[in-house]
């Protein structure tokens, strides 16, 4: 974990509530995929968790819905504008379980983790499909960006208004290595039983500190107490133990 | 003798910020940072005798200039805390530590603090009867002055180590807690634990919290801990340790002026994991400006004025 000043290069709408921050800073130790960065926003106690889209070189980029107080002032900041930034946080997803075709599954703001996840598996040679679900065609991302990274791209909307009508499990291709998946839990729930392989899934929780000091996102797991923010947010599939 | 040594309860501290319990886990997340040696001490996670997963989550709420915690006192239990945090701990830090013990029972509190007892780590035993977050445990024995009376005096009988006491500001009257403790044997006061508080989800109509309340803490709690403070520090002659939303090298002065002989730094730690090791370094200088020489003259030094 480090603590850096990062500045605002770009900060857009790309759908609605949800919009692309670009920030340039120190990205050093911060190229696993499945991280996040925690935030301090100016007339707020607590920093906001905002998992990393993509990192290069120096350039930060995190996509993110507005849904309270926190993200809202951060969607009305400008280039130029400086942000606090505690980096490196998280576990990330383990790479090395993918196998050669690895399918990742993402829903809504569920979607921005997975986008470093496949240019990294894309790197690495491996054939990756990528099903990303959104409520309607309006609220759809990248799913350019994803296809210019050479992957299998499928597309799921809950009204039918775009690609397959349905959510990520109607998308699923019928074979594949292993799964990574980040999205709302009633979709990992669904993923979890739909899926036929391994996998590892990307969690949400409200945090306190981020780095593992306050035990303010414990939750219980095959293997005993996991901290979200620390030993997470990725679990692998057989150590999560499902509420229902 | 250094600028910013202070004695708690007989021990020589060579700084007085002292970060507090639930925000510094066993110091180890911290370590990774910088060398928590430059700390006083510092208040391990809240121990009991059995094991503890605590409350559901979510755990964590914003508040205006602060926030609320439900934890619940998650901790791997006194065994596992002496066979495994404590020597771990070790590694990272070489004074002795403050025990944080809560319970359920006085025969609990007992028992936990027995067995820190025996660690020779352990310097102080902070015992929690201040907790808002558990039920039929934690803040039930420290909202009379009869129970705080008990578990100080049951405590004191087994462990040759200083005992402080923490209190609950959810009390009317936190200074006759003060002195029933203080007269039962207790070594030394610490004072606030949170206040509690809560919040709604105004879109689901429900608590945020899974536990519904939580205690609140951070910058919002400031003033009520200071008040606090200057009535414990002129009721007792035990020394206090003054905590509540401290967070910067001002709030530390003010908090000692009103007589505390050190300082917990709690919720601060969440949001800026550097602050205090910030703190310690930019004390000096306030000092300086300030016209004072060694930080533990101005103990109290505002009841004069």
């Amino acid at each position: 974990m480090k603590e850096s000043v990062f500045k605002i290069k770009e900060n857009r709408r790309i759908a609605p509530l949800t919009f692309l921050m670009v920030l340039e800073g120190d990205c050093s130790g911060m190229d696993r995929p499945g991280q996040f960065v925690n935030i301090r926003i100016d007339g707020l106690f607590l920093r906001r968790p905002i998992s990393v889209c993509d990192v290069r070189d120096d350039e930060l980029t995190l996509i993110y819905k507005t849904v309270g107080k926190g993200t809202r002032a951060m969607s009305e900041m400008g280039s130029g504008e400086e942000l606090s930034l505690l980096t490196g946080l998280g576990n990330g997803y383990d790479l090395t379980k993918s196998g050669d075709a690895p399918l990742l599954l993402g829903g809504g703001v569920g979607v921005p983790p997975l986008y470093l996840l496949a240019r990294k598996l894309r790197q690495e040679g491996k054939e990756v499909s990528v099903v990303l679900g959104f409520n309607s065609a309006e609220e759809i991302f990248f799913e350019k960006e994803f296809k210019d990274l050479g992957c299998n791209v499928t597309v799921t909307t809950v009204d039918g208004s775009y690609g397959i009508r349905g959510f990520v499990t109607d998308g699923m291709p019928e074979h594949y290595s292993y799964f990574y998946t980040c999205g709302p839990e009633p979709m990992l729930k669904a993923v979890k039983k739909a899926s036929a392989t391994s996998g590892q899934f990307s969690f949400e929780e409200r945090m306190g500190c981020g780095f593992g000091a306050c035990m303010g996102c414990t939750c219980r797991t095959v293997t005993g107490y996991k901290r979200i923010c620390k030993d997470g947010p990725v679990l692998e599939k057989e150590e999560i133990l499902w509420e229902d | 003798m250094g600028r910013l040594n202070t004695t708690l309860c007989g021990i020589e501290l060579d700084s007085p910020i002292i970060p507090a319990s639930g925000t510094f886990g066993y110091g180890y997340e911290y370590a990774e940072l910088y060398d928590i040696n430059v700390l006083g001490t510092f208040s391990f996670k809240g121990t009991t005798r059995e094991p503890r997963f605590g409350n559901p989550t979510p755990r964590i709420a914003e508040a205006p200039s602060g926030m609320l915690n439900a934890v619940g006192l998650q901790n791997p239990g006194v065994d596992k805390v002496i066979s495994e945090e404590l020597p771990r701990l070790a590694r990272v830090f070489g004074k002795p530590v403050m025990a944080n013990v809560s319970g359920f029972s006085v025969d609990e509190y007992v028992e936990t603090c027995a067995k820190l007892d025996s660690q020779k780590q352990v310097g102080w035993l902070e015992v929690n009867i201040s907790c808002p977050n558990v039920h039929g445990g934690g803040m039930s024995f420290g909202t009379s002055a009869d129970s705080a009376a008990e578990v100080t005096r049951e405590v004191k009988k087994v462990t040759s180590k200083p005992v402080i006491m923490k209190l609950s500001p959810n009390v009317t009257d936190i200074v006759a807690i003060a002195r029933a403790c203080e007269e039962a044997g207790a070594d030394g006061i610490s004072l606030i634990n949170t206040l509690m508080g809560m919040r709604l989800d105004i879109r689901r109509r429900r608590p945020i919290l899974a536990n519904r309340t939580g205690g609140l803490s951070g910058p919002a709690v400031f003033p009520i801990a200071l008040r606090m403070v200057w009535d414990v520090y002129n009721a007792v002659s035990i020394p206090v340790i003054g905590m509540g939303g401290v967070s910067s090298a001002e709030d530390v002065i003010e908090m000692m002026l009103a007589g505390a002989s050190a300082v917990e730094i709690g919720s601060a730690n969440l949001t800026d994991p550097f602050i205090c090791r910030d703190i310690t370094e930019e004390l000096p200088e306030l000092m300086d400006s300030l016209g004072i020489v060694n930080i533990k003259d101005i103990i109290g030094g505002a009841h004069n004025g």
